[in-house]
């Protein structure tokens, strides 16, 4: 598999998940110093034309710029891929801090969106009729992008949570399929024990996944509001995972093997690695990186911490938001409200990704989709099923980047060393709290 | 080396009439100028730029504003900056005079001129300094595998465990062979053109007196190369305070093992490019290029003090 192509998904897949890190920002500012724009405004700038520079990564944008500039010949899309995931917010803060070289659209996963939102780094596309598509997403993705009254960005894809499991693998060792987490432990014990080499999943500390389990299991470590903030790894849902997740660890029962890799695609592929749970714009992944075992794999709900619930969780997604620095704003706005709530939604659904709009999650086509990768499969109801039961409540931190990056040094050291995985996020919390006062926020632990 | 004298001591004369000095520094600064030009725009000015930086915080709530010498005050009080420093200088401690003593050896080997096939020894030991460091990791980390790579591959044919190269307590020696195999090379030839330049006569006369080898290597060519000793050491010294491609690459195999402030120019990487933080950053990287130039500079004097 070509490099670029392993960074790209290793940008879609490593941590994340929609959030309410927008919702939770500056919902102090109720109303938009920005004029209205209406549609005749926006409808002469693609008359007249111009060019657009956007900064994304999403592949399937590649086909809707072909669109777009073939229904408007007078408009000249430039996308340039500037890095994945947090190489393109460092490229985007420092062209912001710059004042110089800041694109017109920029795509930005959802737990990223609330530090560009409070730096008023992003325009409010309520002005320019963004508000009235509330209606066209899903709750989870149109919470993660607005705040109060202002919409910070136009949510373009989504990852409900989904566990994937190797049907062979498990049929083979006649292990039964866990619909809880407790049954989850059972099972990992049971594979180890019919063969040393199969592991229930691989886990070496991700913040992504370990946020996205959080949720799930109902913690809401981090409450927002404003300027302010809460940090806290010990409530009651922190707890049921880390205990969890604790027996796994201390058991050894996880493979020690990184997201992403050479070694990961290859455990995916050889049966070693028995289930997958992440977002579900994990299938396009599974097909193209995991050829080998095409027909191994099937969809089943999230484990459930409570046997017969049906919680989820996002782990993923991202939006198209204009930086309040770039030019050609309604240029922008029209091709961000094509490529997201337009003709640009079924072309990239067509492409693999998973959308976050409510008439095409519903729709027959797209729920009966069946998977040959999948042996047949139709994955998509169970993935819309999950993306309804989300709760939408959770928020991440508005600097949510940089405490990502520093899960490793601090919670990670559970992964290889006696510290247990609570007192491992209670120093990823302390860590997070530290550099929050650093950066003027009032953080309370 | 080779700088004519002359013309310096001309320069630093200081007792000659004014308009006459004046004429000759001008004169000087032409020849200077160009020098002096590129110097200050790509030496100073990048240094003069950090320094202001250092003196300024910039918060993502409440901006830019300015505090002095506080981010100094809060970098000598930094656990995770004095963490990183400990870590590169244990690997000076241990690191450094292991490459060295295996180039000083080789460099001996090669000059002894008891060496069947010298030209092809001295090019292998070489050849790995013309790898780029990158490279080398990405070689070296798959080797480390103990999952898919080369070690993993040792365990499962032979049926043992050995430990896992890129484990908390290991990684940090897995890192100095790495750098070992890298230089020992450059170190090597360092030390080899510094043995060739000594005169022959004094062998042979050493050999007259009745000396053996090994004599000769300690009362002659040791002597005559403590100048390059003392440069390749202070090298080092710069170059394991520097510590920064080893450790960022190998991550991605060990990321829990390898904290994002490993080593002091990691520390200062993250704090730029994860964390926005430039102004502590910049502060981070004044201390550290302070604290190197002082341990550079004391090991330069007591060399070539014992050096006269």
């Amino acid at each position: 598999m070509p490099m670029n192509t392993r960074r790209l998904l290793r940008g879609i897949g490593i941590v994340c998940a929609l959030g309410l890190g927008a919702t939770a920002c500056g919902s102090d500012e109720g109303g938009s110093s920005q004029k209205q724009v209406s549609a005749e405004n926006i409808q002469a700038a693609l008359k007249k034309g111009g060019t657009l520079t956007v900064w994304a990564w999403e592949p399937t944008l590649k086909q809707v710029v072909a669109d777009f500039e073939k229904k408007y010949p007078a408009v000249d899309v430039k996308v340039a891929n500037v890095g994945t995931n947090s190489d393109a917010y460092t490229a985007l803060s420092n062209a912001i801090s710059a004042k110089k070289g800041v694109p017109d659209v920029a795509q930005i996963e959802y737990y990223a969106l609330g530090q560009y939102a409070l730096t008023k780094g992003l325009d409010d596309l309520a002005p320019y009729g963004a508000d009235k598509l509330a209606g066209t997403y899903s709750p989870g993705p149109w919470n993660s992008v607005t705040s109060g009254k202002a919409v910070y960005a136009l949510p373009m894809d989504a990852g409900p949570m989904a566990m994937f499991y190797n049907k062979k693998v498990f049929d083979k060792h006649k292990v039964k399929v866990p619909a809880t987490w407790d049954e989850y432990v059972e099972a990992a014990r049971a594979l180890q024990k019919a063969d040393p080499k199969v592991y229930i999943a691989n886990d070496t500390g991700d913040a992504g996944m370990a946020t996205s389990m959080l949720w799930q299991a109902g913690s809401r470590p981090y409450t927002v509001d404003g300027t302010k903030v809460k940090i806290d790894f010990s409530d009651a849902g922190a707890r049921k995972y880390t205990e969890t997740w604790q027996k796994l660890l201390d058991e050894k029962l996880l493979a020690p093997v990184t997201g992403w890799t050479d070694a990961w695609y290859k455990g995916l592929g050889d049966g070693s690695l028995a289930t997958l749970t992440t977002g579900a714009w994990m299938p396009a992944n599974f097909t193209t990186g995991v050829k080998n075992a095409s027909g191994d794999w099937r969809a089943a709900p999230l484990p459930q911490w409570t046997a017969g619930d049906k919680a989820s969780a996002e782990n993923g997604g991202s939006a198209l938001a204009l930086p309040a620095l770039g030019k050609n704003k309604e240029l922008a706005y029209a091709f961000t409200e094509f490529a997201n709530a337009g003709e640009g939604v079924q072309a990239r659904i067509k492409g693999g990704a998973f959308p976050a709009t409510t008439a095409d999650l519903q729709s027959d086509a797209f729920q009966n989709a069946e998977f040959p990768y999948f042996g047949g499969q139709k994955a998509n109801k169970i993935f819309a099923e999950s993306a309804a039961n989300v709760a939408d409540d959770w928020s991440y931190l508005p600097y949510q980047v940089y405490a990502n990056s520093i899960f490793n040094n601090t919670a990670g050291k559970a992964y290889i060393s006696k510290t247990t995985l609570a007192q491992g996020l209670k120093s990823w919390q302390d860590a997070s709290v530290k550099y929050g006062t650093e950066q003027g926020f009032t953080v309370e632990k | 080396m080779t700088t004519p004298q002359p013309p310096a001591t001309a320069e630093r004369s200081p007792a000659r009439p004014s308009a006459k000095r004046d004429r000759r520094s001008w004169t000087g600064w032409g020849f200077i100028g160009p020098f002096a030009a590129v110097f200050a725009l790509v030496f100073l000015a990048p240094i003069g730029y950090s320094v202001y930086l250092s003196l300024f915080r910039d918060q993502l709530i409440g901006g830019t504003t300015f505090v002095g010498l506080d981010n100094y005050q809060q970098a000598l009080q930094d656990d995770q900056f004095w963490a990183s420093l400990g870590r590169v200088s244990a690997f000076l401690a241990v690191q450094v005079p292991v490459m060295l003593l295996i180039a000083l050896f080789v460099a001996l080997a090669l000059d002894s001129g008891r060496l069947y096939g010298k030209d092809f020894f001295r090019i292998s030991i070489f050849l790995p300094y013309a790898v780029p460091a990158v490279v080398a990791t990405l070689m070296w980390g798959f080797m480390y595998g103990s999952q898919f790579g080369l070690v993993g591959d040792i365990n499962d044919a032979l049926g043992v465990s050995l430990p896992d190269p890129l484990s908390t307590e290991l990684v940090l020696a897995s890192i100095g062979n790495i750098v070992t195999w890298e230089f020992v090379g450059y170190n090597m030839l360092i030390f080899y053109s510094a043995l060739r330049v000594i005169p022959h006569s004094l062998y042979e006369a050493a050999e007259i007196d009745g000396a053996g080898q090994f004599r000769i290597v300690t009362a002659i060519k040791l002597p005559a190369i403590r100048g390059a000793l003392v440069i390749a050491t202070i090298f080092s010294i710069i170059g394991s305070f520097q510590l920064f491609n080893e450790p960022v690459i190998l991550r991605d195999l060990a990321r829990n093992a390898i904290t994002t402030d490993y080593t002091p120019n990691f520390y200062t990487y993250s704090l730029s490019f994860d964390g926005q933080q430039h102004n502590y950053s910049a502060t981070v990287a004044i201390v550290m290029g302070l604290i190197t130039m002082v341990i550079a500079y004391v090991v330069q004097l007591r060399g070539m003090r014992k050096g006269a």
